[in-house]
């Protein structure tokens, strides 16, 4: 089976609370906080779609749309 | 349908604090929802007082905001009443084993078709920072200021105990697991207990310098292991994360149903 | 018309005016004088395919049976004292949440456990102030099997009418006593069916705003509309709010739409009132010695009359000021320490012309106990 390809990352910003746990526990550092203490994905070139930081966003501020196979 | 479609919208963002364990539980628990392919109508969502109480509010089911540590009695007139709704219940530690804990073992006693969800940050959150009886010796709270003394309830256990037919614990670190618990707990046709471990950083996590939420999640990857596993044989202070129960007993309603043709058949 | 005719406790009256108005889910615990209404319909219910069951304790039974309401059905539970207490914060909760129910409290010997055979009407100011906070409350009452009946249907009417809890405080002499029933026919008493809403699904449905007439419609639990139900002080949609504007306007529409419809929830009986001087004020079984006095007096010329209350809360004053206010003497029969004299006392334009006959010891109160107090407020002793 093909590994998802990434089509769009996109973080909510007025749902963000800045909690850190999607930068935490991105396995390839794709996150960061920015200086407004939100979750941006600075790195999405290295993003591998597992979809780690949608599911344990508690803010459900993160979406990762992957390419329809 | 999409996963947004289960969450009323306009209430987000939502009242929980920053890297609230009770957030991951919401998400875990409207993809369950989702790849059910349930239908919104048939679900009713039954909670009690507390931050994890809150959930409710926030998912666009049939819901029931109740009052402390009752949740359950009134899902069981909703589930008797009203067979072919799909009843679950979210509940905090404190509201589901403190003042609730007579409807917990009953419920479960019961085996009626319910799912409960006990969110357990070992804390009451929404006063404030009180221990509960899942804090466990040695916490401090602020009704506990100088540690608190009393031991706390194995969730597992006591619903093991009391007769659930499906039991299983998680945590907010482990939110595939989750995920797939919650589905299966759902789907089991008796009464579900599913505990997932959750992280309070403002007052559990604060008071007892356990860090922030990010600190306290990798202690719940830190101080758990899958059921039967090495590393439990070898520290057994690791606590045990999986399916424990999984059985097949008669359900309540169903076995009311019974009761129903019996009576009318005149005997 | 061929009604048909039982002898039975006044318990057995109450299952069949519930069933009657139709009751499908009880929900309680078994505490003496009341366990008789449980038993009758654990075996009634599953007969006509509803659901009863016994709960853990009689808080469990209370949620259980506002849960099932919520599904669209008639409920009832019933309990004594310590059981009456135990549910008030969920009786509050169905007062907030505007949930139809019923809930009987046969009373017993209080406070605590009480003398639990034995009778007294203790419960009546608890059944108007028992759960916290401002609101309103219906109760009614009965002191025969015929009236237990019709006032049981009716509690289901005012229920549905108004989306309240209703109380049905009746005590422990009317409850386990055996008198003669007739049970209507169908369709001989009216009956107030769940009112539900018009509203279309996808189109905004607000469980918690009044038509013009002041019902409010409902929806089932698995119909259509997907609405939030809080204790919780909430908008009319039921979602929470602290709003002052929401705070009062919800508080006032609690308490507004049972006492601006407090007439039409009036009942009573009157017996030889019209040249009365001295009224008896009673209600419950009391009433029934309260009526042999009158009766007893009457044909030796004592112009001496009954009012029989039958709704206790929202009290009637009107009705009372109407009978007692150009009496010369009013005096309240009752078996508790003057709960209702209480309230007839700042009711009436003459308070100092008000007594009370009443007994405390869990004996039922006589003929002759208030034959006594008579004697003793007109000055001639016993």
């Amino acid at each position: 089976m093909a590994k998802a390809k990434l089509k769009e990352h996109r973080i909510n910003r007025d749902w963000c609370k800045g909690c850190g746990i999607c930068v935490a526990f991105c396995p390839k550092t794709v996150l960061e906080m920015d200086d407004k203490d939100k979750a941006v994905a600075a790195r999405v070139a290295d993003c591998i779609a597992c979809r780690l930081c949608e599911l344990r966003c508690p803010d459900l501020a993160i979406e990762v749309e992957v390419e329809k196979p | 349908m999409a996963v947004k479609d289960y969450i009323r919208q306009r209430f987000f963002p939502h009242l929980w604090c920053s890297g609230c364990g009770h957030g991951i539980v919401l998400n875990g628990l409207i993809r369950s929802v989702e790849r059910l392919g349930m239908s919104r109508n048939e679900m009713v969502m039954v909670s009690g007082i507390g931050c994890s109480s809150r959930i409710s509010g926030y998912m666009d089911f049939h819901t029931l905001h109740t009052i402390h540590g009752r949740a359950l009695a009134f899902a069981t007139g909703v589930k008797l009443s009203k067979p072919e709704l799909n009843v679950i219940v979210p509940m905090g530690d404190g509201d589901a084993l403190s003042i609730g804990g007579n409807h917990f073992i009953h419920a479960a006693r019961r085996n009626i078709d319910i799912t409960a969800i006990v969110m357990n940050n070992r804390i009451y959150g929404m006063t404030g920072g009180q221990y509960s009886p899942l804090s466990g010796p040695g916490i401090m709270a602020t009704t506990a200021p100088y540690s608190n003394i009393d031991q706390g309830f194995d969730v597992v256990e006591m619903a093991k105990a009391a007769g659930a037919t499906f039991v299983a614990r998680t945590t907010t670190y482990h939110v595939q697991q989750m995920a797939d618990i919650i589905r299966a707990a759902i789907l089991h046709e008796g009464f579900s207990v599913v505990e997932v471990m959750s992280q309070c950083p403002t007052y559990f996590g604060r008071k007892n310098k356990q860090g922030g939420a990010v600190e306290m999640m990798k202690r719940m990857k830190e101080s758990t292991t899958p059921i039967g596993s090495k590393a439990k044989a070898e520290n057994p202070e690791l606590i045990e994360r999986g399916i424990f129960v999984q059985t097949d007993k008669p359900e309540y309603c169903s076995e009311y149903n019974r009761i129903i043709e019996r009576a009318m058949g005149g005997v | 018309m061929t009604r048909q005719i039982k002898f039975i406790q006044g318990n057995e009256a109450c299952v069949e005016g519930a069933l009657y108005a139709g009751l499908e889910f009880f929900a309680g615990y078994p505490i003496t004088p009341s366990t008789e209404i449980a038993e009758h319909l654990s075996r009634r219910l599953p007969q006509q395919g509803g659901k009863f069951i016994q709960m853990e304790d009689e808080i469990a039974s209370m949620c259980a049976i506002i849960g099932a309401s919520l599904t669209g059905k008639k409920v009832l539970t019933a309990t004594s004292g310590p059981g009456f207490s135990l549910k008030q914060e969920a009786l509050g909760y169905a007062v907030m949440a505007e949930i139809p129910c019923v809930i009987v409290n046969v009373q017993r010997g209080g406070p605590s456990t009480g003398v639990p055979t034995h009778v007294s009407q203790g419960d009546v100011m608890q059944a108007r102030w028992g759960t916290h906070g401002d609101h309103s409350i219906v109760a009614l009452t009965a002191s025969n099997h015929q009236d237990v009946f019709a006032m049981t249907v009716e509690a289901f009417n005012i229920a549905e009418t108004y989306r309240t809890p209703v109380i049905l405080l009746f005590d422990e002499v009317v409850g386990h006593m055996r008198e003669r029933l007739e049970i209507p026919e169908k369709g001989e008493i009216p009956l107030v069916e769940r009112l539900r809403t018009a509203v279309q699904g996808g189109v905004d449905y607000h469980p918690y705003l009044p038509r013009e007439d002041g019902r409010l419609p409902m929806s089932d639990f698995g119909d259509v509309h997907r609405y939030n139900v809080t204790g919780l002080v909430h908008d009319m949609w039921g979602f929470p709010s602290d709003n002052p504007k929401i705070v009062h306007g919800l508080l006032r529409h609690l308490v507004d739409k049972i006492e601006n419809n407090a007439s039409q929830m009036a009942h009573y009986k009157t017996f030889y009132l019209e040249d009365a001087e001295t009224v008896l004020v009673s209600f419950g079984s009391a009433a029934r010695s309260a009526l042999h006095v009158v009766e007893h007096l009457r044909p030796r010329g004592e112009k001496i009359g009954l009012l029989e209350l039958q709704t206790l809360w929202p009290f009637p004053a009107d009705v009372v000021q109407q009978y007692c206010n150009s009496a010369r003497t009013t005096v309240v029969v009752e078996m508790n320490m003057g709960q209702v004299c209480q309230m007839v006392k700042t009711t009436v334009r003459h308070p100092e012309r008000v007594f009370l006959a009443n007994r405390i010891d869990g004996v039922f109160i006589t003929d002759a106990d208030i034959r006594n107090v008579l004697r003793l407020i007109e000055g001639k002793g016993v």
